[in-house]
């Protein structure tokens, strides 16, 4: 699908190229080298230092470094201590894990091993969603293959080392990204976070000390740990390394899974990866890090993306979705769009997450119905910045992203909706208007009979005029009309 | 004087035989909810109980759990169980007018599922196909680049099949 | 313990390592405001979910806000209580809460006393700028409380003493986002569910949401008709408590003035449930010493250990927990109907009316009596031996709606017969009382000797679970008591394992006793006002002339001219009972 110039395949390394059913495969392109290394030279500390001196963030949105992560893990003291793999990839738009997962289940059951001899964890469990059926099946698979080769399981390559790991299946909650409500939902329980400290790498699973990494960052540790520390800080940007998987989407020519180093632009993404906007219309803006995320406009296309520009712009890295939109997408509605999303995955535990980010939906629903006021607007920012800075966990703090990006990016057509009630991408029905050019109408009826609520009067052979007090806004008119005499105002 | 639930022996010894492959492990109360619902269809009132006295958790916490995860349903799906997908890359692309035309076709709302027990409408967060976007899927059946007026075709497609078992 | 420094609102304080912020403020006399933390100190309860974010604060360096209730401080942090970011904050989050709350505070049940209401006017919220949808809940009436969740505002505090202090599992927080709030399975009647009527949910409440169901119109009706005579008993906690709501202070015993209250609004007897712990204690003591004796002679079926059963809460509990065990608790019913059961079988005789003509009202700290008296095994032909039960909070608000001056009113006594009571009677109001009156009882009754010393100070406290060995002349009495049903669940663990060294075990369900039982006034989280009404308990004992329970000369006389002996033929159909299994049944249907 996307073009390859530009990509550099670090995570989605064997993606494509192996057989995920067949272990051997995986062997062949080095698999499970980097875990015999590490377990070779017997120095866990070192191999931490390793993905420390790496540079690599964590790739589920955060960006925490990953090695410091461990080294905390590393540092406490408990009878039993648990690796998780975060894989309950739940931002819409974003399927970078599930790729990994079907394509190259090794690189992550390896990378977790690895990560457990490094904390001195026995237990690995990986959370995934239950709608990843082909991504569950082929993990159990590569699990039995792996401990049937000793590379897996107990006493692993005659080390004495025992790593097993086991599945855990999420049931569709969002919010379960975050890592203590992951937690609580392994335990059984609702997906509910809770205030940190304690963090998991002091009480986690269970109250042990817990490591939790996501898919896309454990596949990056194996080709670490072989190829150094050195090569793969070479790659991306002064303080965020390596790579970043995208799932590119919207209105670009090429969609699909693309894998970028840290510091491309948004420019090389879109149009050179991307091939352009679809039919040829104006770019208008780029949606990163899904629901927590913010849109960027053509201001930043040459701003080289990495953790802390997207974030110094208004948006974030998140889990990698990328959606592109064009001039016929009304920002309104997109921030509408996602508060909607976290309004339904709220887990409902902090008052600004439950109800602020049901009122901000609703103040968006009456600003793209028409209905809104500059009150609403100041109500709207107001209540943005406090859900930010008073929510519990990272679902809260971010939901007002997609709004405080559009007020400060797309402001006029706020004003639009709410000053002159219209939509300039014509995209909110509320706020159409069809109007019939009485220069082309020439009379035939054809509009009046298509209307469904007779919103359309006329004379046959006349000018026919629209009610806006009847009509419903659905097009239906226009659709018929073969003189293009009516259009969208 | 005691509250009586009912259910069949077959359904009854299935979920104890559930529990009893998680060890009767309050813990594993996701894991047996999944295989509970992987059998029945759905997580009725009835089955939560058991579940709840064989894993010694309270039932409102129980249903607590069932509640909150969108994946468990109370109520069982259709014979033909279509799904739209609400990601953001279908939504750019036109999903909320596939569903606005589901939702006619079908006479149905998101969660519910028709009275004579053939179509449910349930909306999905990416099924990581976005590049066939917009997305309905039927059963596992994937219908992808869908258009509003392509709706119709697809569902009486399914109608017609009410008959045959 | 380690100290750290902070600054506060830029003034420096000095605390033990671990301490939260919000505590750390209070010490030094900043009061941060909060909502869904709750805390009983030295009673086991903590509700600390983080969730409401009422009482969020600025730290220097951090990036959002901090919640104090949860936020442990840290050497050389910066912390600002009231900074204009936090100030918005707190009223935004505020208005939100608001913003899906009835505002229906003219006829709630806790205007007056309901923290959400405070924290309106404490932020001088004058509208609310958030509109749209509001929670939308069925209000549930059951016997004894009343849930109304468009008023819940999901501080988890309910969720909490159900399931963590009281193990009982009826509440849980149910559904997700806008839509969650704590409910009971399947969103069905609190009596499909496993609740015990404690209470406690409603006690801790800080909202409407959890409130008792209000018996006051019907007392004011049986009074005003003239065809009836009511009478009213009066539990031993109501004593100690009731004052507060005229603004005394906590500890204050009030017996006189609440006899005087009860005289004033009209009822026709005021009597004492004092009088029929008096009786329980004869009969309970009774059975106690016979089922010990049978057990030295090696009586291989005797039930043992003997477990009270004047808490309803804690029948309940066990009825439907650990039904299996049903056949061990003492058979005795509760003072409340034991009382109702003379009251209407004998004193009904005496002054020569129907029982049908007499309403029996009982004043009590606790919610679950209401449902206790309205059990079936306690009515005769359909008619309750106790027709209404009303709680501390309810009395207090006929007394005030009565507009009788509380304060000032001049001590009265209770009536006689049923008015004379002993100290071990009253100290049925606290943990560890019932099994101390029972002790003082069967240790005169076994040894035939007087006791060297009255006060039984090893059973006393609030530690939750307590075991102490008595010698009652040789004879070591191994007694047990547990008070929240959390830890009355762990002694009967033990029973059912066969590990249990307890020959008595007394439970109360809620913390403390009836002192906090849930129809007592709100302590809001304050566990001093619990411990001066535990002490308050011990002192009117003190205070009594007879202080065992075999001395009271009315209950020697009842005995005399109506029951004959104790555990005797008459006390056995009018002052016992059985219990049910009330597991819920999973039945088979077929397919």
């Amino acid at each position: 699908m996307a073009n390859n110039k530009k990509q550099i395949r670090i995570a989605l390394r064997n993606c494509g190229f192996i057989n995920p059913e067949n272990i051997g495969d995986y062997i062949a392109r080095s698999g499970y080298a980097a875990l015999a290394s590490v377990l070779g030279a017997n120095n866990p500390q070192n191999s931490i230092d390793v993905i420390k001196k790496s540079g690599l963030r964590g790739r589920g949105g955060g960006g925490f470094p990953t090695g410091l992560k461990w080294e905390i893990a590393s540092k406490n003291h408990a009878d039993q201590k648990y690796v998780v793999c975060n894989a309950d990839e739940g931002d819409p738009g974003a399927f970078m894990d599930r790729s990994i997962l079907e394509g190259d289940p090794h690189s992550v059951l390896e990378a977790m091993a690895i990560n457990g001899f490094c904390i001195g964890a026995t237990k690995g469990l990986i959370y995934i969603r239950a709608e990843y059926p082909l991504a569950i099946e082929r993990l159990l698979i590569a699990i039995n293959q792996a401990e049937e080769i000793s590379v897996l399981g107990n006493n692993i390559m005659n080390t004495g080392f025992d790593f097993n790991i086991e599945l855990r299946y999420g049931a569709g909650a969002f919010v379960c990204g975050e890592e203590t409500a992951l937690i609580h939902s392994m335990e059984g329980g609702r997906g509910e976070p809770t205030f940190k400290p304690p963090f998991p790498a002091q009480e986690g699973y269970l109250k042990k000390p817990t490591n939790v990494n996501n898919v896309e960052t454990f596949a990056n540790i194996p080709a670490i740990i072989l190829k150094g520390w050195e090569w793969f800080s070479s790659i991306g940007t002064e303080k965020s390394k390596g790579t970043k998987v995208f799932a590119l989407a919207g209105k670009v020519n090429n969609v699909g899974l693309i894998e970028v180093p840290m510091g491309i632009t948004l420019r090389e993404v879109i149009y050179e990866i991307g091939n352009g906007i679809v039919n040829d219309k104006n770019f208008k803006a780029v949606q990163t890090g899904g629901p927590s995320g913010g849109c960027l406009t053509e201001k930043f296309l040459d701003t080289p993306i990495d953790y802390d520009n997207l974030i110094a712009a208004g948006s974030m890295m998140g889990s990698g979705g990328m959606i592109v939109m064009d001039e016929d997408d009304c920002m309104v509605s997109v921030a509408k769009f996602y508060l909607d999303f976290t309004v339904e995955e709220s887990c409902g535990k902090c008052a600004p997450c439950r109800i602020g980010n049901k009122r901000l939906f609703e103040l968006l629903e009456k600003i793209t119905e028409g209905k809104g006021t500059m009150e609403d607007l100041d109500h709207l920012k107001n209540l943005s910045k406090v859900t930010k800075d008073t929510a519990l966990c990272g679902l809260g703090q971010t939901s007002p992203n997609p709004v405080l990006s559009t007020i400060d990016n797309f402001w006029n057509e706020y004003l639009a909706h709410v000053v002159d009630k219209k939509c300039p991408a014509g995209q909110c029905k509320a706020l159409k208007c069809y109007i019939i050019d009485t220069e082309q109408c020439i009379g035939c009826t054809v509009c009046a009979r298509a209307c469904p609520v007779g919103a359309i009067k006329g004379e046959k052979k006349t000018p026919h005029e629209i009610s806006q007090e009847i009509c419903i806004k659905c097009g239906a008119c226009m659709e018929k009309c073969k003189f293009n005499a009516i259009s969208i105002k | 004087m005691s509250v009586k639930i009912q259910i069949s022996q077959k359904t009854r010894t299935k979920i104890e035989e559930i529990c009893k492959s998680f060890n009767n492990e309050p813990g594993e109360l996701i894991n047996v909810l999944h295989k509970t619902q992987d059998y029945l269809g759905y997580l009725p009132a009835e089955a939560q109980e058991v579940i709840g006295q064989e894993l010694k958790i309270p039932t409102a916490k129980v249903y607590g759990v069932v509640s909150f995860y969108s994946f468990f349903t109370m109520i069982p799906k259709g014979r033909f169980p279509v799904s739209i997908c609400m990601g953001t890359a279908c939504y750019v692309r036109g999903a909320e007018r596939i569903l606005d035309e589901l939702k006619h076709q079908l006479e149905l709302n998101v969660g519910e599922t028709s009275a004579d027990g053939l179509f449910s409408l349930a909306s999905l967060r990416c099924v990581g196909a976005c590049g066939l976007a917009p997305v309905v899927l039927v059963g596992d059946k994937v219908y992808g680049r869908l258009a509003p007026d392509d709706v119709k075709n697809m569902v009486d497609e399914y109608k017609d099949m009410r008959g045959a078992v | 313990m380690e100290k750290i420094k902070l600054i506060i609102d830029n003034r420096e304080v000095s605390v033990p390592k671990s301490t939260t912020i919000l505590k750390a403020a209070r010490e030094i006399g900043i009061d941060i405001p909060t909502l869904c933390y709750f805390e009983l100190e030295g009673l086991n309860i903590h509700n600390k979910p983080g969730g409401c974010r009422i009482c969020v604060v600025e730290v220097e360096g951090r990036r959002n806000l901090a919640p104090a209730c949860v936020t442990e401080c840290l050497e050389g942090m910066v912390v600002k209580t009231n900074s204009i970011r936090v100030l918005n904050s707190r009223r935004t989050v505020l208005e939100l809460i608001l913003s899906d709350h009835p505002a229906d505070c003219l006829v709630c049940a806790k205007s007056g006393n309901c923290e959400l209401q405070n924290l309106a006017v404490r932020f001088g919220v004058r509208e609310i700028p958030f509109q749209g949808e509001q929670s939308c809940y069925k209000v549930e009436v059951s016997p004894s409380i009343v849930r109304d969740m468009n008023k819940c505002v999901m501080c988890r505090r309910c969720e909490t003493v159900c399931n963590d202090f009281q193990t009982v599992g009826a509440l849980s927080a149910i559904e997700r986002g806008f839509a969650s709030v704590v409910s009971t399975a399947f969103n069905q009647k609190l009596s499909y569910s496993n609740c015990t009527f404690c209470g406690q949910c409603v006690a801790v409440c800080p909202v409407g949401a959890l409130v008792e169901v209000d018996h006051t119109p019907k007392i004011i009706r049986a009074i005003a008709d003239e065809k009836k005579t009511v009478v009213v008993q009066v539990a031993p906690a109501v004593r100690v408590a009731l004052g507060e709501e005229f603004g005394m202070k906590p500890g204050s015993i009030v017996t006189g003035k609440l006899t005087a209250a009860l005289k004033a609004l009209g009822f026709n007897y005021v009597f004492d449930t004092d009088w029929s712990a008096d009786l329980t204690i004869m009969e309970e003591g009774t059975e106690l010493i016979d089922r010990i004796t049978k057990f030295l002679k090696g009586d291989k079926e005797v039930k043992l250990p003997l477990l009270t059963s004047c808490c309803p809460a804690w029948v309940n509990f066990f009825e439907y927990h650990f039904p299996e065990l049903k056949e061990i608790p003492s058979t005795a019913k509760s003072p409340q109907q034991m009382f109702g059961a003379i009251a209407k079988n004998y004193f009904a005789d005496k002054i020569g009316i129907k029982r049908e003509d007499m309403i029996v009202v009982s004043v009590m700290p606790c919610l679950a009596k209401k449902y206790e008296c309205a059990r079936e095994e306690f009515k005769t032909n359909g008619n309750p031996d106790v027709d209404y039960s009303i709680s501390t909070r309810e009395l207090a608000a006929l007394i005030k709606q009565a507009n009788i001056d509380f304060n000032s009113l001049e001590n009265v006594a209770f009536d006689s017969p049923l008015g004379e009571s002993s100290g071990a009677a009253v100290i049925f109001g606290t943990t560890g009382g019932v099994i101390e009156a029972a002790v003082r009882t069967a240790y005169e009754v076994i040894t035939k000797k007087p006791l060297p010393k009255i006060d039984f100070t090893e059973l006393r406290g609030l530690e939750g679970v307590r075991a102490a060995t008595i010698d009652v002349d040789g004879l070591k009495l191994n007694i047990g008591i547990a008070h929240g049903l959390s830890n009355a669940r762990k002694l009967l663990n033990e029973i059912k394992e066969g590990k249990s060294q307890f020959h008595a075990i007394e439970v109360m369900a809620c913390p403390g006793g009836c002192i906090d039982g849930g129809g007592q006034p709100l302590h809001h989280g304050n566990s001093d006002i619990i411990k001066a009404r535990w002490e308050a308990i011990y002192e009117a004992d003190r205070n009594m002339p007879i202080r065992k329970s075999h001395e009271n000369p009315s209950i020697l006389a009842i005995y005399k001219e109506f029951l004959g002996e104790p555990c005797g033929h008459k006390s056995h159909e009018l002052l016992h009972t059985h219990y049910f299994d009330k597991a819920k049944v999973i039945e088979i249907k077929l397919d």
